[in-house]
């Protein structure tokens, strides 16, 4: 008897060990550095809230802790469409002024992996520039860095709070330098092809209601023709 | 005594890796893709939108109908006409696979526009684009500009209508929108 719960308490103490193994990886990427920082083409740049209260719209399929805003929005419950989420942003530039219109869905995406940090998540801008046109942009980005350095702390705090200040870039693909792809619709974009990434900064999270101050910032780069126009 | 707890840590550590390599974290619901063979190459496939209950968002600044009530639509003077809709996307047997939506605006100063951005989870997302004037025919002929995951190598058209007339009266549907897009994939190049 003793050797099987010898056995048991070992086995528990090795899934244990594996998962914090797993959860403080220290090969896990931590990318602070935008690979568009050196790029020598013009860029356009925007921000938005992440706080979904100071959202346009937000929805989820209202089993989350965030709640959706307005309150009376449709949920996305049905199963093909439970695993996404979307967000209707309005769009400003670094003083704060209005630029834009952004739609953005976010499905959690297959080709997550845990065992290799990567929380990844598909997601797709649909956006709005008055006086400039419209774009697309396709993104795979990877939520492990906020899971384990805000979401987890705040759920392990006796507060239920985190309060810090983070600050990642998001988007891992699906380009091969790990830059987002961006498709010109209207306008001044229009035919235009190019490239994105998108970093989220947050200062405070509460695992009772979600993100409570954060901000998310997306660069483009610009091709030279598009430039001109602007 | 010890042995037997190496022994289970090591069957600990390797049950948890296989556990976590094995079992997908993240398996999205999938709904058959409801698609027709088009006789000149490339396929066919329709998207329902059922009026009203499929719509998630009207956003047009200086209406009183915004939708969903609460909804604090961004002023006139910055987005102009822009008129922003969300919907539920069904496919042809009225099952919700995806969501998408459309932005329009007759006055752009860049020239108008209407799109589409059609997002279908564990499939891909298109991004559409409409011509304006809608056909002869009364409906618009668009064209699909990108694609991701399932969608990323086809090229190809779309046709947006509008129904209003229903033979079934017990739907308690008061219109829908039907996209119907025919696809075909690119040739890959010849080494």
């Amino acid at each position: 008897m003793k050797y099987l719960v010898s056995l048991v308490i070992g086995m528990l103490f090795g899934a244990t060990l594996f998962a914090a193994g797993m959860f403080y990886n220290p090969f896990a990427e931590r990318q602070t550095v935008s690979p568009l920082a050196m790029s020598d083409d013009e860029h356009l740049d925007f921000n938005y809230t992440a706080v979904p209260g100071e959202t346009i719209l937000y929805t989820d399929n209202g089993e989350s802790i965030i709640s959706t805003h307005p309150d009376r929005v449709a949920e996305l419950w049905e199963p093909a469409i439970v695993d996404t989420r979307i967000a209707v942003n309005l769009l400003t530039d670094s003083r704060g002024k209005a630029m834009g219109l952004g739609i953005k869905f976010s499905t959690d995406s297959e080709q997550t992996r845990l065992i290799s940090s990567q929380a990844l998540v598909d997601s797709v801008w649909h956006i709005y520039l008055p006086g400039r046109g419209t774009l697309q942009v396709h993104q795979v980005e990877n939520f492990w860095s906020y899971l384990r350095e805000v979401v987890v702390p705040a759920r392990w705090s006796s507060g239920d709070s985190w309060k810090g200040s983070f600050f990642r870039i998001m988007t891992q693909g699906p380009n091969a330098l790990g830059t987002g792809r961006v498709t010109g619709g209207t306008g001044n974009f229009s035919g235009m092809s190019a490239e994105a990434v998108e970093s989220l900064t947050a200062q405070a999270y509460s695992a009772i209601d979600g993100p409570v101050s954060m901000h998310g910032s997306m660069t483009i780069t610009l091709p030279a023709r598009v430039s001109e126009d602007d | 005594m010890l042995k037997t707890f190496y022994f289970g840590i090591a069957l600990g550590l390797l049950g948890a890796f296989a556990l976590t390599y094995s079992v997908p974290a993240v398996d999205l619901h999938r709904e058959p893709s409801l698609i027709s063979v088009r006789q000149n190459g490339g396929n066919s496939e329709t998207y329902r939108i059922d009026l009203p209950r499929d719509r998630i968002l009207i956003g047009l600044a200086g209406v009183d109908n915004a939708l969903p009530a609460g909804l604090d639509w961004p002023a006139e003077e910055l987005f102009g006409d822009l008129q922003t809709e969300m919907f539920k996307i069904r496919d042809r047997n009225g099952v919700v696979i995806g969501v998408a939506s459309r932005l329009a605006s007759a006055s752009e100063a860049t020239g108008p526009f209407i799109e589409w951005t059609v997002h279908l989870p564990a499939r891909g997302t298109v991004y559409l684009q409409m011509e304006v004037a809608p056909s002869a025919e009364g409906h618009r002929n668009g064209r699909l500009m990108a694609g991701t995951g399932g969608f990323e190598k086809l090229s190809g058209t779309v046709i947006e209508q509008f129904i209003t007339e229903f033979e079934d009266e017990d739907l308690n549907i008061d219109a829908r929108i039907e996209l119907i897009t025919a696809f075909v994939g690119q040739l890959d190049d010849e080494e």
